[in-house]
């Protein structure tokens, strides 16, 4: 198989979804990468919840924040459908709504399922779905929203960080105005009064809309007037522009390369145009469908392009389970899942508790001393483990490389083992080097496999703690 | 401001999990506390007496001596406006403050930035414990964030010190600043060298250290032993910051015995290190701030309390102003917040203020968003 077919289907992955093993990779490589995509884009069976869950009782609903982010970190490293929990996490990082302030892991679970489920589907009814999903309700105060008194929270989030963005081109894509008539419109959608917890635990919350607490007079929204209530709303947001361009932006980001923070985006242009309005079409064309735009970009070839490859720094929920599922560790539920769900909080991403409603800041600004020092360690201790399956898989390949691997052959092989890594040729000539301390490797004798086992978790920690190793 | 030798330096234990304030500083003699408090209630002849109407649980007693060397201040009713009874808001509220709004910068982030704006030394802020509180996070503040000071570095995982020692040499090279590799890459290679070098430092630590206490083998026994091995080794760290276990104080059941083995063990850890700063002479210019970030329900549940509002910190130091400061909220049923809880009356953002203006010397009013009255807690 051709090594670029192989590059190609990793950056696939990694993109696509949380990566996957070598064996998986080559696979898809044989499958061709069309196939694969849309294997993608259009999830079947998945993880088998019945059996999760008769096994795993404690799973089935989960109230506690920590079992929620367990089973969500669960899904991301098994659930064969790996572009759904990408989406679900794309989402997650836009739609920001947080424990910190909802204090039900048994929402923040609902809502992630929410984005799962539906979050390959039409912009319009995400958006509805959103707009009546309980937590995002209290989240962003719609809940204390009145017809006779006001709060506006929802109604400007829902323009500036959910939909429209604050411009494009610079120019504003509402006014403040819009954002009072966004609130008004959305006046009655509550959530319904919650019954007490006890005997029988906490329930789900439910949405509720009170046409009493509802503003029916006529209104003007983004030149158009009428009475209009929430979903009018929604409709006149998904025929604007300023949507098209900011969900391509915001998948261009997250699927293709960093592009400047959000706020930025006003003013500053897109990365690249052209992409853009591929995107924009793909949303036009498809009646607002979210999986439509992901089609186009994943067959597009600014996609596939080299150049975007190893473009986007790794978020921290990317570079643990990516390594798990490298190593083949976690596939089953079992003790240690736990720790493992906090460790992308360590690294400045807690799962299902952004830090505001603006989400986490991303590309470089996950990097600062703390939590580099956290992705090099964890990602060394996973590939340096050469107790893990996986990592024996990986090692035993590349004996089958050659009797005898010269440094650099050995270098290459590790880079291509855990990736395939593109390495600057400085970094490059500082692994060689290091190998070379040892020369050249072979695996005739007992001992012989064991100093080449040794060396390659070695190789495979340098390779971890590289800097080309915080990027996908 | 108060004048000390060397730099001064806070050290900081968060109680996570909602501290019962009620039963760590006591009304002794106060009817409501025994008709609130059945079942949970400290018998009168066990609590130590601090003045006429309040005491310390008794397994506090290793703290009494700072007490009455006039060393350690208690907050009493210390709290903000319109409680919030969730610990990650709270706690969060606590770490920024922010009641309002949900904010991002740490108010320690903020004073790190203010003392080393261009971050010369990656050790003004060191965190003991996985993952940074937000009260340290600011942009351009680097804090190292510590899990385990004997073993803390980078490629921890490599065995044998020779193999380590090449890689780490590794490491250093292929961080150095390269030329022409883009903005990003080029962030991450001076961040990576930042790591470095903090991690060198760090790591020299617990070899520079010797003493002759003991501190308990508990997390809060051993971070705090990790602030004091980081304080005597002179590296320029001015912010010191540690959490006890996730929630260990939240004591909704079986809160008698719970919070008695927490509290023997934050005491005699309190003592411990001041007895380990003072054997080395190094105690003059360490303040300790110990907080959490609620108090609890007036009323027991028949075994513990539920989350509250008011609640009761302190700070220990020989700059220290002993005595109460605040005032103990009212017990009584018509003077209790909603909820059946203790109403505020020290803004926790004075007692921050004084840290700021007194002891280190900043202006208080940017970094806790607001003007608030200085709590007089210093000599």
């Amino acid at each position: 198989m051709a090594d670029q077919d192989i590059a190609l289907v990793a950056h696939l992955m990694r993109r696509a979804g949380f990566g996957a093993s070598r064996d998986e990779i080559e696979a898809k490589a044989a499958q061709g990468y069309d196939s694969v995509v849309q294997d993608l884009l259009n999830p079947a069976g998945g993880l088998d919840d019945d059996i999760l869950m008769r096994y795993n009782p404690s799973y089935y609903e989960p109230g506690a924040i920590e079992v929620n982010t367990q089973l969500w970190v669960y899904r991301m490293i098994n659930s064969p459908n790996q572009l759904q929990e990408k989406v679900a996490l794309f989402w997650h990082m836009i739609f920001c709504a947080g424990h910190s302030k909802i204090d039900s892991g048994q929402e923040m679970g609902i809502m992630v399922n929410m984005f799962r489920e539906h979050g390959m589907g039409r912009f319009d009814d995400l958006l509805l779905r959103l707009s009546q999903n309980p937590g995002m309700m209290y989240y962003l105060d719609n809940t204390e929203s009145h017809k006779a008194n006001l709060n506006e929270n929802y109604g400007r989030e829902l323009l500036e960080l959910f939909s429209l963005g604050v411009g494009k081109d610079g120019s504003f894509n509402y006014s403040e105005d819009d954002v009072k008539v966004c609130a008004r419109a959305f006046t009655g959608w509550n959530v319904a009064p919650a019954y007490p917890p006890f005997p029988h635990g906490r329930s789900p919350w439910v949405f509720r809309f009170d046409p009493a607490d509802h503003d029916e007079t006529e209104k003007t929204f983004l030149g158009e007037t009428g009475p209009w209530n929430g979903d009018d709303i929604i409709r006149i947001i998904c025929e604007q522009p300023g949507t098209a361009r900011f969900l391509a932006r915001h998948l261009y980001n997250f699927f293709v390369a960093d592009e400047p923070q959000v706020p930025a985006w006003r003013l500053t242009p897109p990365r690249d145009v052209e992409a853009i309005q591929i995107l924009e079409q793909a949303y036009f064309d498809s009646n607002y469908s979210i999986k439509a735009m992901l089609e186009a970009l994943f067959t597009s070839e600014f996609f596939k392009d080299e150049a975007v490859r190893y473009q986007k720094v790794k978020n921290p929920a990317e570079m643990v389970i990516s390594l798990l599922r490298m190593v083949g560790e976690h596939q089953e539920i079992k003790p240690g899942l736990f720790e493992i769900s906090q460790e992308p909080k360590y690294m400045g991403m807690d799962l299902m508790n952004p830090p505001t409603v603006e989400g986490w800041h991303t590309g470089r600004e996950w990097i600062d001393s703390g939590t580099l020092v956290e992705r090099i360690n964890f990602a060394a201790e996973m590939l340096g483990n050469t107790e893990l399956d996986g990592v024996r898989g990986l090692v035993s390949r590349l004996m089958d490389r050659g009797d005898t691997l010269s440094p650099e052959q050995f270098v290459d092989g590790c880079l291509d083992m855990t990736g395939p890594v593109q390495v600057t040729a400085d970094t490059h000539a500082q692994l060689v080097a290091h190998a070379a301390r040892e020369g050249d490797l072979s695996h005739g004798s007992d001992d012989e496999r064991v100093t080449f086992t040794r060396r390659t978790g070695e190789m495979f920690q340098m390779i971890a703690a590289t800097a080309e190793f915080q990027f996908e | 401001m108060v004048s000390t030798a060397k730099d001064p330096v806070l050290a900081v234990l968060s109680l996570s999990g909602g501290n019962d304030g009620l039963n760590t500083v006591i009304p002794r003699n106060n009817g409501h506390y025994r008709d609130f408090r059945p079942t949970i209630g400290v018998p009168e002849e066990q609590i130590l007496p601090i003045n006429d109407e309040l005491g310390f649980h008794p397994t506090m007693a290793p703290l009494m001596k700072y007490w009455e060397a006039g060393q350690l201040a208690v907050f009493v009713g210390i709290g903000y406006p319109t409680p919030s009874y969730s610990h990650f808001r709270s706690m969060d509220i606590w770490h920024t403050c922010e009641p309002e709004i949900i904010g991002t910068e740490g108010w320690l982030g903020r004073a790190a930035k203010l003392m080393d704006p261009t971050a010369e030394n990656v050790l003004t802020s060191v965190n003991f414990g996985r993952g940074l509180p937000r009260a340290l996070v600011m942009e351009g503040v680097p804090v190292a964030s510590v899990g385990n000071l004997e073993t803390y570095g980078l490629l921890t995982g490599i065995d044998g010190e020779a193999q380590r020692s090449d890689a780490l040499d590794v490491f250093g090279r292929m961080y150095a600043p390269a030329i022409g590799t883009g903005s990003v890459m080029d962030y991450i290679h001076s961040t990576g060298t930042d790591a470095l070098k903090g991690a060198d430092i760090l790591a020299t630590a617990p070899d520079k250290y010797t003493s002759n206490v003991e501190y308990s083998g508990t997390v809060v026994g051993q971070y705090m032993k990790n602030i004091a091995q980081t304080h005597l080794a002179d590296f320029g760290t001015r912010i010191l910051y540690t959490t006890s276990p996730y929630n260990g104080f939240d004591s909704h059941a079986n809160q008698a015995q719970a919070n008695a083995a927490l509290w023997t063990d934050v005491s005699s850890t309190v003592d411990t290190f001041y007895t380990d700063l003072r054997d080395h002479n190094a105690s003059d210019n360490v303040t300790l701030f110990l907080f959490t970030e609620f108090g609890r329900r007036v009323a027991d549940n028949g075994s513990g309390t539920d989350h509250g509002a008011a609640g009761v910190a302190l700070a220990v130091g020989e700059h220290v102003k002993g005595g109460v400061y605040g005032v103990y909220p009212s017990l009584a049923p018509a003077d209790q917040e909603e909820g059946g809880n203790l109403k505020f009356n020290l803004d926790f953002r004075s007692v921050y203020s004084t840290f700021l203006e007194d002891w280190f010397g900043l202006e208080a009013e940017p970094i806790v968003n607001g003007n608030f009255e200085r709590v007089k807690f210093f000599k």
